[in-house]
């Protein structure tokens, strides 16, 4: 075992990488860190660059000038052993489709010092795949063949796991699946980084996100703080709207927001009716339930919404014009 | 070493489990008794018309003299024909029959008629999606971030490809025998065949001229279009490499090869088209004695433009398949 120093720690550091294709600065500036053990979020819109980045992580872009390290070893110095410390899929997972599964396994495992029969069918039951495994990758659904990626990216025991976008494409359950197997794996020390558009998928499977946009890492920091700092809605229902609004109103510290104003998700209010958006301290909400039930309102519900993606980057990019 | 067996291994298995060695074979299994059963259809001919092998050889020389004395033959045609007498004579001074019907004889004038256009066309069928293939289906996303460094991958392809070149060639010579030898008969390995002849302008030189049994002659083109064929696999795998998708890979070779035979044939006095990789793939007829495509033109000249394409090539491929960025 080595010492573990706060150095020791990060299994992967981005340091001021940028990258220029044909005179355009599509990566400006991104820097974060990696840790062991936690599952790391990487947030941004598409075309934002999550993408690009990612490939400059495991060697398919050189980036034009920062340093990338995995486990200490500088990707561009030393691939072979910078690479030997990740697994990844990177957009969707490719594997040769006139191959098997486990012909595919035997392929990638030929790559990689160390990895035996007996790792190839440990890896295929991690992902639950031996009843399908000996069958042509023609024949596999595309929720197989996630599997069959991850089952590829596992094989040589990394220390971090690199899934861009895991969820494209897969139904509920199959989203449900994929967040215990992640959380798993993290338990048992890996680190996984996570890449995605959505807010909610991230706030439900990560430990600490990044956040980029236009090729500029915003924010870097706990899924909490920055979700906070952007701020919930609360939307109240009343039996008599209008009468609800007005006690709403009254107060100084709720802030009701205008219907072309807000950035909730068009899915949240499609199913309610008269919603009154506001902004507000949560720890409000009860004293505000009972100043309505004395004022012979009845309140139908009321409901805290966090904020899109969107809004964290109107949040954020504001305040950096400001400041 | 020990890291690139496995690897090689790999890409060996990815063109057998792709089955591109099966189309060659099969285009193979389906072209050899085609023309077997021509060549069979003119040796029947020939057997009713002369019941003499010389008297035929005869005749063939006096068409072609009566054809160097018209007006209207274009002087490339009367120069190829004249040394084209000059060496049917010698077979008939010597009293050996150049076409007599058998396995080996036939193996023979099928590999030398197949060195420009058919053996590029089976190379091109493994070697023209070697990296495109990865990179129209995305798979070189996954080889490419696996702990191994870019060239031991494209040096792996490469070896992969050497194995089934070399396998082509002897794949096809041992078909054509078994095929054609199952009409002509398994004979005439030990056949003496002319070998040697210089062609200077329009006269032949024949005094390196010796005869080599017929097995040591169809090794010695075995050997010849390998080096063609090689060179073809290497131009193919750079072409790969540059282009994303495989069919335009394949068009952009064909082009090119299609382009050199038809160069050939105009045998042009554009004499720089002699630089030309495709101007000198025919590197059997050196062998036989025909007159190259374009005057001045010898086997070391061709295996030397030959060999200067391959580097270059090569250069080429690994330089930019180390360098790229995979951008989808």
């Amino acid at each position: 075992m080595r010492m573990n120093t706060a150095a020791d720690d990060v299994v992967l550091s981005v340091q001021d990488v940028k990258k220029r294709i044909g005179g355009k600065m599509i990566i400006k500036n991104v820097t974060f860190d990696v840790r062991q053990g936690e599952i790391f979020g990487f947030l941004g819109p598409n075309g934002s660059g999550k993408t690009t980045t990612i490939r400059m992580l495991v060697d398919l872009i050189k980036p034009t000038s920062g340093v990338i390290r995995i486990c200490g070893h500088d990707v561009q110095r030393d691939p072979e052993q910078a690479l030997s410390y990740i697994g990844c899929i990177v957009e969707n997972p490719e594997v040769y489709s006139y191959m098997t599964g486990w012909e595919n396994l035997e392929h990638f495992a030929r790559m990689q010092r160390g990895i035996d029969e007996k790792r190839i069918a440990e890896v295929v039951e991690i992902v639950g795949m031996q009843q399908r495994i000996h069958d042509k990758v023609k024949t596999y659904s595309l929720g197989m063949r996630q599997r069959l990626g991850i089952a590829q990216a596992l094989l040589g025991r990394p220390r971090l796991l690199i899934l861009d976008e895991p969820t494209n494409g897969l139904d509920p359950k199959g989203i449900k699946e994929l967040r215990e197997f992640v959380r798993m794996l993290a338990d048992q020390g890996m680190s996984l980084f996570i890449s995605s558009h959505l807010l909610s998928e991230i706030q439900l499977m990560c430990d600490r996100v990044a956040i980029i946009s236009h090729g500029e890492v915003l924010a870097v920091g706990t899924v909490d703080e920055l979700v906070n700092q952007a701020g919930n809605y609360v939307l109240w229902q009343f039996n008599q709207p209008e009468a609800g609004k007005r006690l709403l109103a009254a107060e100084n510290d709720i802030k009701l927001i205008g219907h072309d104003e807000h950035h909730i998700d068009e899915s949240i209010l499609a199913g309610m009716t008269d919603p009154i958006i506001t902004t507000m301290n949560t720890e409000r909400i009860a004293a505000m339930v009972e100043k309505a039930v004395h004022a012979g309102i009845g309140v139908l519900s009321v409901q805290q919404v966090a904020p899109t993606l969107e809004e964290l980057f109107l949040q954020m990019t504001e305040g950096e014009s400001i400041g | 070493m020990d890291r690139l067996l496995p690897l090689i291994q790999n890409e060996t298995l990815k063109i057998w489990k792709k089955k591109r060695f099966f189309v060659v074979l099969l285009v193979l299994l389906v072209l050899i008794p085609i023309f077997t059963y021509a060549q069979m259809k003119i040796a029947q001919t020939n057997n009713k018309n002369f019941k003499d092998w010389r008297n035929q050889l005869v005749q063939q020389i006096n068409e072609y003299q009566n054809m160097l004395s018209s007006d209207r033959i274009p002087e490339e045609w009367k120069r190829q024909r004249r040394i084209a007498v000059q060496q049917l004579q010698y077979y008939l001074d010597h009293n050996v029959n150049p076409n007599s019907p058998n396995g080996v004889t036939f193996t023979r004038s099928f590999m030398s008629n197949a060195v420009t256009l058919f053996y590029p066309l089976l190379v091109l069928a493994v070697a023209s999606d070697l990296v495109s293939g990865e990179r129209s289906t995305g798979t070189i996303k996954m080889l490419l971030t696996r702990p191994v460094r870019r060239w031991k991958i494209l040096f792996s392809k490469l070896v992969a490809l050497i194995f089934y070149v070399s396998l082509t060639v002897v794949a096809s010579a041992i078909l054509c025998y078994l095929i054609s030898g199952a009409v002509f008969g398994y004979g005439g390995w030990k056949m003496p065949v002319f070998t040697g002849f210089e062609i200077n302008g329009s006269t032949v030189e024949s005094t390196y001229v010796h005869a080599v049994p017929q097995w040591l002659f169809v090794l010695m083109e075995g050997g010849l279009i390998w080096v063609s064929s090689m060179t073809v696999a290497i131009l193919a795998l750079m072409v790969s490499v540059l282009v994303r998708s495989t069919a335009a890979s394949i068009v952009t070779m064909m082009a090119a090869i299609i382009a050199g035979t038809i160069l050939s044939s105009m045998s042009s006095s554009w004499e720089s088209a002699k630089y030309i990789f495709a101007v000198n793939l025919q590197l059997t007829d050196y062998l036989a004695g025909s007159p190259p495509p374009i005057q001045g033109m010898t086997l070391s000249f061709s295996l030397i433009i030959l060999a200067i394409w391959a580097a270059a090539g090569l250069f080429v491929s690994f330089r930019v398949f180390t360098k790229q960025d995979i951008m989808n």
